[in-house]
């Protein structure tokens, strides 16, 4: 009965969804000011039953409730409790229900901070999230049900996927959604502001917040996801071109873009209606994410569903969503057009680049994502793209952009002067050159031209990011905390550059079969296979093999890889152990008995891989400095802005 | 320089930026696309020799061969009408199984052996390629076409 209770919560959160969106969108649009009273408590509703389903579904996987045929098969009474909450998102249907109750509460927060935004604009960006959120009620209704019956009830459940049983992976998803869905905020912030076809460009202020924060936790979301492949799919690959990694990674790439684009906007006045595309187009590929994802029409691990009524949909929502967001750019774009100029090397001129570069990376990976989908529709076979185009398809843009940022960070607005930074630009060039090639050539020595290039241009970038704000410091001035977000988020870079460089260059994986007592080298590392054990857990059982490293004959570590046999589904599953440290990891995984008294290993070495999340981690904790910042100098006096938005025409910044 | 005349150059350069970078993509492209082949396909001769590409189809039961204590395995790949030995030189993924389906890639030698560079199988049980159950589809409906004659 209680179960009946959240499916019954779902269809209420739609018809309120339904009304925050006719509200939200029809009370401005007729001047009935009544009814803009609606829209935010209607969605507070809509909140609070989205809130109660998902309260229930959870309640029904701690009580075991095998009679939802969702709880049946992704749990089981040998399923620990932290597991059987975070199975909630371990497949199809629940994963629909996380992305709603996370849009929801992206609408809570925009709720909450209405008062800073002139009531018409407010109601219209509600209205839209309504859109939004009623399509998804709709689908998940209509074609993925969590609350469905399985009767008669079975006495036990199937299992959750045991790859998904582990700690990144249950807070995997939650945190990506929160990128991706966030995206949704300044979509509705864009659509708003085109709908009113506002001629100032205070809606650029007012979406910034809200789109760098989602930007923040895509990127951390992708870095967890991203964690997680490289230890637990037990191979030691950290990004595999996955269409699934692909289909986040797009987003992203287009949220770096507007993030960038969104600021020249704010303070200039430029890239008005580019800033407003890529808004448009970063949800959009959010959505177009959840499309090749749901619909299983891409080859993947992470695809569940295949059932053809999900995708259509999906694929006439995202019609009508993106049409409708891009008819509505092509009436209100050309209104928006900015006026006053700027020199090649402004401010201006270097974020356009960053754009551009940006905006051709996420063309890179579209078109190798969805190459293989439109070969096959128009019959040209079946291929796929791997990393091999990818790769260097990748660094094309990414490259100059590395470049650029080192020189941009010391960029005016307007004026294409950097004389006065040259002295700076130059010395820390020459740092980075002596210190990049030093760790080169002293430490990891590569084959490679690239590594140079990557080793100098990531320590450039670093040291370039802490001219200013070490200069400030040492005058005695402040450094204000939208520009250390700035200066953490573009550490983050070089930091990132410098661990995807010698990761890409100086890795060592080596696949042998070894017997008890036989050992490897590995980049120096002597790697001691010394046997295996019988091994048994809560819900598997597998064996665990000790491998223990030495350097010249000195102990390193003691490695314990495991192969599990998860009973209730049958499935093996590799667990790689990894020695993790600042400079290096270590990996061992366990193969397979392969007769004669040996097992197959796959040994690796990878030297500064930390560095790849830690630099993510670091953008997204800019990120959000930034906002910080933001909102301590906006509480000190300037909540007028959002009164001054009702009259305001065009204002000069 | 004309702001008109300025806007231009920008607009030119910009054009020229992003053409070369979709001229680089497009050859990396053209170079490492992948094409998938089943064992019908490459009996039909319609794989070009020294050509890598992504073969498909079940591992046969009984055919997986070990070089005891080494990593040197050999298995056949059929798609039930016609067949193609698979040699491989590393780890395993954790489904690959006899009867199962599977995907590797790599090329054909000489003598029509597929050298195989890397090995796929996904974390699924129930898990079946869609090219590989297409594949499959096709070989049966062969099958029992030539049955009917």
């Amino acid at each position: 009965m209680v179960v009946e209770l959240g499916h019954f919560a779902l269809i209420l959160a739609l018809l309120l969804a339904a009304a925050q969106a006719f509200f939200g969108l029809a009370g401005p649009a007729l001047g009935r000011e009544r009814w803009l009273s609606v829209v935010p408590t209607a969605a507070t509703g809509q909140f609070v039953f989205i809130a109660l389903a998902v309260g229930v579904l959870v309640n029904a996987f701690v009580q075991f409730d095998f009679s939802v045929r969702y709880v049946a098969e992704n749990s089981n009474s040998a399923l620990p409790l932290f597991y059987r909450v975070t199975a909630l998102w371990g497949a199809h249907e629940g994963s629909l229900l996380l992305w709603i109750l996370v849009l929801a509460l992206w609408t809570m927060a925009v709720v909450a901070r209405l008062r800073f935004l002139p009531p018409l604009y407010g109601a219209r960006v509600l209205g839209v999230l309504g859109i939004i959120s009623f399509g998804f009620l709709l689908f998940t209704l209509w074609t993925s049900d969590p609350f469905a019956r399985l009767l008669p009830a079975v006495p036990d459940g199937n299992d959750l996927n045991p790859v998904l049983q582990d700690f990144a992976l249950a807070v995997h998803p939650p945190i990506l959604y929160t990128g991706y869905v966030g995206f949704a905020v300044s979509f509705a912030f864009a659509c708003a502001a085109m709908i009113e076809g506002r001629r100032d460009q205070l809606w650029a202020r007012w979406m910034r917040p809200w789109a760098v924060i989602a930007w923040a936790f895509l990127g951390w979301g992708i870095a967890l996801g991203s964690w997680w492949a490289y230890y637990e799919l037990g191979w030691g690959g950290f990004w595999f071109w996955d269409p699934v990694e692909n289909a986040s990674f797009m987003p992203w790439l287009v949220g770096t873009a507007l993030i960038h684009s969104i600021a020249v906007t704010e303070k200039r006045g430029h890239f008005r209606s580019w800033t407003l595309l890529l808004a448009v187009a970063a949800f959009s590929l959010s959505l177009l994410g959840t499309f090749l994802v749901r619909s299983g029409v891409l080859v993947s691990v992470h695809s569940f569903a295949s059932d053809p009524r999900r995708g259509l949909f999906i694929l006439g929502f995202l019609i009508i969503m993106i049409g409708g967001a891009l008819t509505l750019y092509a009436w209100r774009a050309p209104g928006m057009r900015s006026s006053g100029g700027f020199e090649v090397l402004s401010r201006e001129a270097f974020l356009l680049f960053n754009n551009l570069l940006f905006v051709i990376a996420a063309a890179v990976v579209f078109g190798g994502t969805m190459a293989p989908l439109i070969a096959d529709t128009l019959g040209l076979g079946t291929l796929s793209v791997g990393p091999p185009y990818f790769n260097p398809s990748f660094l094309v843009p990414m490259l100059p952009m590395l470049a650029l940022l080192a020189v941009a960070i010391h960029a005016r607005w307007r004026r294409g002067a950097l004389s006065e930074s040259r002295r700076a630009l130059l010395v820390t060039f020459g740092i980075a050159l002596v210190l990049g090639l030093a760790v080169v050539f002293g430490v990891y020595a590569s084959p490679m031209p690239l590594t140079p290039i990557g080793a100098v241009l990531g320590i450039w970038i670093i040291l370039s990011s802490l001219v200013d704000p070490l200069d400030r410091l040492r005058r005695g001035l402040k450094v204000s905390l939208p520009i250390a977000g700035m200066t953490i988020a573009h550490i983050g870079v070089g930091v990132f550059a410098l661990g995807i460089t010698f990761v890409k260059s100086n890795s060592v994986e080596l696949d042998v079969a070894l017997k008890s007592g036989q050992s490897a080298q590995v980049a120096g590392y002597d790697f001691r296979y010394e046997g295996v054990q019988n091994l048994e857990g809560p819900n598997y059982e597998g064996v665990r093999g000790t491998v223990s490293v030495t350097r010249n004959g000195q102990p390193v570590t003691v490695l314990h890889p495991e192969k599990r046999h998860y009973w209730v589904q049958g499935t093996v599953q590799t667990t790689a152990a990894i020695a993790a440290g600042l400079n290096r990891d270590l990996l061992a995984a366990l193969g397979e008995d392969v007769g004669a008294g040996a097992y197959s290993l796959r040994l690796q070495y990878r030297p500064l891989i930390r560095f790849i999340w830690l630099g993510a981690l670091i953008m997204a904790i800019g990120g959000v400095v930034t906002v910080i910042g933001r909102r301590a100098r906006s509480a000190q006096g300037e909540p007028a802005t959002a009164a001054l938005g009702l009259q305001a025409g065009e204002v000069k910044p | 320089m004309t702001p008109r005349r300025r806007r231009l150059y920008w607009v030119l350069g910009i054009l020229a930026g992003v053409g070369l970078a979709g001229a680089l993509a497009l050859q990396a492209f053209r170079q490492n696309v992948m094409f998938y082949f089943d064992p019908s396909k490459i009996a039909a001769g319609e794989v070009q020799p020294g050509q890598r590409f992504r073969l498909g189809g079940m591992v046969e039961k009984g055919s997986v061969m070990r070089t005891p204590g080494s990593l040197a395995v050999s298995f056949v790949v059929t798609d039930f009408r016609h067949t193609v030995p698979v040699r491989y030189d590393n780890v395993l993924p954790d489904l690959f199984r006899e009867g199962a389906g599977v995907v590797a890639h790599g090329r054909l030698d000489a003598h029509g052996v597929f050298i195989a560079d890397e090995v796929l199988a996904k974390h699924d049980e129930k898990y079946m390629p869609p090219e590989v159950a297409r594949s499959l589809q096709q070989a049966a409906a062969a099958n029992a076409a030539d049955g009917a004659h």
